[in-house]
């Protein structure tokens, strides 16, 4: 209303110098919180980058941890890549086609039926689930029972990807037309034909997508692991018994060590562990690209 | 579609036969294990407050309501929790205070400032933000952060020195490891999650809505608290929450730069511990009453960022819906 009385008497292109200052503080304001967050995410970058990258070397990345206090150019951190390998891919292989098909009920047989929504909400809610919750969770049921062991942390990690997988496959679900469900009925095909050769791979890439971001979130996580495959310091090439160890969970214990080595061993760590992580989204950005691009 | 019509002339034979015909067992097979695919979600999170509670039981029932009194003290079998939900608080409220005003920032950026081949970019480096891991975080919080903001917390609470309300809060003692350095990662690692779930929001307001305010000759700041604001309130609020739940239960990075000392105290640049921190930093040595009053906070966290959710979800869903139904 005041804006429409205000016309009488304005030049009707140009607001008042006051407006359009106040305009030109908020915009300022806006650009000013994005430079806010490039600031401390360029700091970490640049010092994991700076630190890491002068003790990273083959020999560095194969190496078994030092037990006893080292200089920085002793060891490395072999068995802590290949545990984090060994427990990502087992939780993968565990949560990605358990998820995927958690969404398919969700979007082809639930529908909008309660039991359908309510999954679908408690989904989104189980992603809000804190990381050292799901790991107190596997060790009252199952490392109580059986011990420590790289599956523990894979059940753990499992946990959290779950309903991020259920998630983002429901969304890919949702984008694929009908009428190419309808078509596929017409000729006669069961339903869970239409969705395992159908439906699925026209959602293929965005799944997997979906997928990858998971993985690279899941490797990620020191907290699930913590009660769950503690942390040795050589090569546990059985995944499914006796304590493991992971980089994140090497790159917790080294922050805590007062002695430079451990911690430029931290350095070095951290750095494989967000190259593995931006690997794993920038390959999911590739497969989103191709994706829409299909789609259009 | 070249099948199609190969599979065509084989349909009318067959068709009538189909129709009549029983589900295959496959076919029935293949819905209940999707089913059971589905109701693996509901069933974790029903194992989790099971399993979790019952191995807090004995925390539960020695300490009873004592539980929420401020005395932590493993050494003499008392486990008062309180300093660790104070805790948990505090650095969620720093976080959100640092965290919100940005991220919303940068959503109206995204979805009313930039053209949409510059918000790309923009996007790229908010993933980028969320793809660094906790424990990273951690490290360079302790190993650089930290020692960094000692000296700069010094000289504030060398000058706000017997101030009333500002003494209390920002005065000594002051540690590089505090609450207040707890809340400023935390505020790094939930601006990602603020930011896309408001960016969402705020994508739902009809353009028509945005069209007339600036056809009344409204400028952006204007259009932005006229015609976005009134709309996207609501589902706000909801990522708001969001942001609070994970700023609760984030783990690492809180237990290596909180300080790990368990005081209710008004500094914030002293050092503290919460809730996610404990668990994480002593679990490992704690047997018997002590590993269940672990256990315990876990399900006092659970718990709390449960209600949050749902709270959170509920708001953020319906105003999704009312949008689409507009």
């Amino acid at each position: 209303m005041t804006v429409a009385a205000e016309q009488s008497k304005v030049n009707l292109r140009e607001p008042p110098s006051w407006r359009r200052t106040k305009n030109r503080i908020a915009t300022v304001l806006m650009v000013l919180a994005f430079v806010l967050v490039i600031i401390p995410l360029g700091f970490v970058l640049f010092t994991v980058i700076a630190k890491g990258a002068s003790i990273i070397s083959w020999s560095f990345l194969t190496s078994s941890i030092p037990v006893n206090v080292a200089p920085a150019n002793v060891g490395g951190i072999g068995p802590a890549i290949v545990g984090t390998i060994e427990i990502t891919a087992l939780a993968t292989v565990m949560a990605v086609p358990l998820g995927i098909l958690g969404a398919v009920y969700l979007n082809e047989y639930g529908g909008k039926n309660w039991l359908a929504r309510l999954i679908g909400f408690m989904s989104d809610v189980m992603t809000g689930v804190p990381s050292i919750v799901m790991g107190l969770f596997i060790f009252s049921i199952w490392v109580l029972h059986f011990g420590f062991s790289g599956l523990a942390g894979a059940f753990a990690l499992g946990c959290l990807m779950l309903p991020i997988v259920i998630r983002s496959t429901d969304e890919m679900l949702k984008l694929v037309p009908d009428p190419l469900r309808e078509a596929s009925y017409a000729l006669g095909a069961t339903k869970s034909r239409v969705t395992l050769t159908v439906v699925l791979p026209a959602a293929i890439a965005g799944i997997v997508s979906g997928a990858l971001l998971a993985v690279a979130r899941a490797a990620g996580e020191t907290a699930p692991l913590l009660f769950t495959i503690l942390t040795v310091t050589t090569v546990n090439k059985n995944v499914f018994s006796g304590a493991n160890t992971s980089l994140p969970s090497q790159i917790f214990s080294n922050a805590t060590s007062p002695y430079v080595g451990a911690q430029a061993r931290g350095w070095g760590a951290a750095l494989t562990l967000i190259v593995i992580a931006f690997v794993l989204m920038v390959v999911a950005r590739f497969v989103t690209a191709r994706f829409t691009r299909y789609s259009r | 579609m070249s099948s199609v019509t190969q599979v065509d002339p084989a349909v009318p034979a067959g068709s009538t036969r189909a129709l009549s015909e029983r589900r295959p067992l496959g076919d029935r097979g293949f819905q209940v294990l999707a089913l059971a695919c589905g109701l693996l979600v509901l069933v974790i999170l029903v194992l989790i407050a099971v399993s979790t509670t019952q191995q807090a039981s004995s925390w539960f029932s020695t300490e009873g309501l004592k539980i929420f009194t401020n005395n932590w003290n493993p050494g003499a079998n008392q486990y008062g929790a309180l300093a660790f939900i104070y805790g948990t608080a505090v650095t969620a409220v720093i976080a959100l205070v640092m965290a919100v005003p940005v991220s919303l920032g940068i959503a109206l950026l995204l979805t009313e400032v930039v053209p949409y081949r510059w918000s790309r970019p923009i996007v790229y480096v908010i993933d980028l933000l969320a793809v660094v891991p906790s424990v990273v975080w951690g490290l360079w919080g302790i190993l650089v952060f930290a020692p960094w903001l000692q000296h700069i917390y010094t000289s504030i609470a060398s000058g706000v020195d017997g101030v009333p309300v500002l003494g209390p809060l920002f005065g000594q003692p002051v540690s590089g490891a505090s609450f207040f350095t707890a809340g400023i990662i935390l505020a790094f690692m939930i601006t990602p999650i603020v930011t896309s779930l408001s960016r969402e929001v705020i994508a739902t307001v009809p353009a028509i809505d945005k069209e007339g305010a600036y056809a009344l000759g409204a400028t952006r700041w204007e259009m932005i608290r006229g015609a976005v604001w009134p709309h996207s309130q609501g589902g706000v609020v909801g990522a708001v929450l969001l942001g609070l739940g994970r700023a609760m239960g984030e783990t690492i990075a809180a237990a290596l730069v909180i300080g790990s000392s368990p005081a209710i105290t008004s500094h914030l640049f002293a050092p503290g511990y919460n809730m996610p921190a404990v668990i994480a930093n002593q679990f490992g040595e704690a047997f018997g009453v002590f590993r269940a009053a672990l256990m315990g906070i876990g399900v006092l966290l659970f718990v709390f960022t449960i209600i949050i959710n749902v709270i959170a979800r509920g708001i953020v869903d319906r105003s999704a819906r009312r949008k689409r139904g507009a």
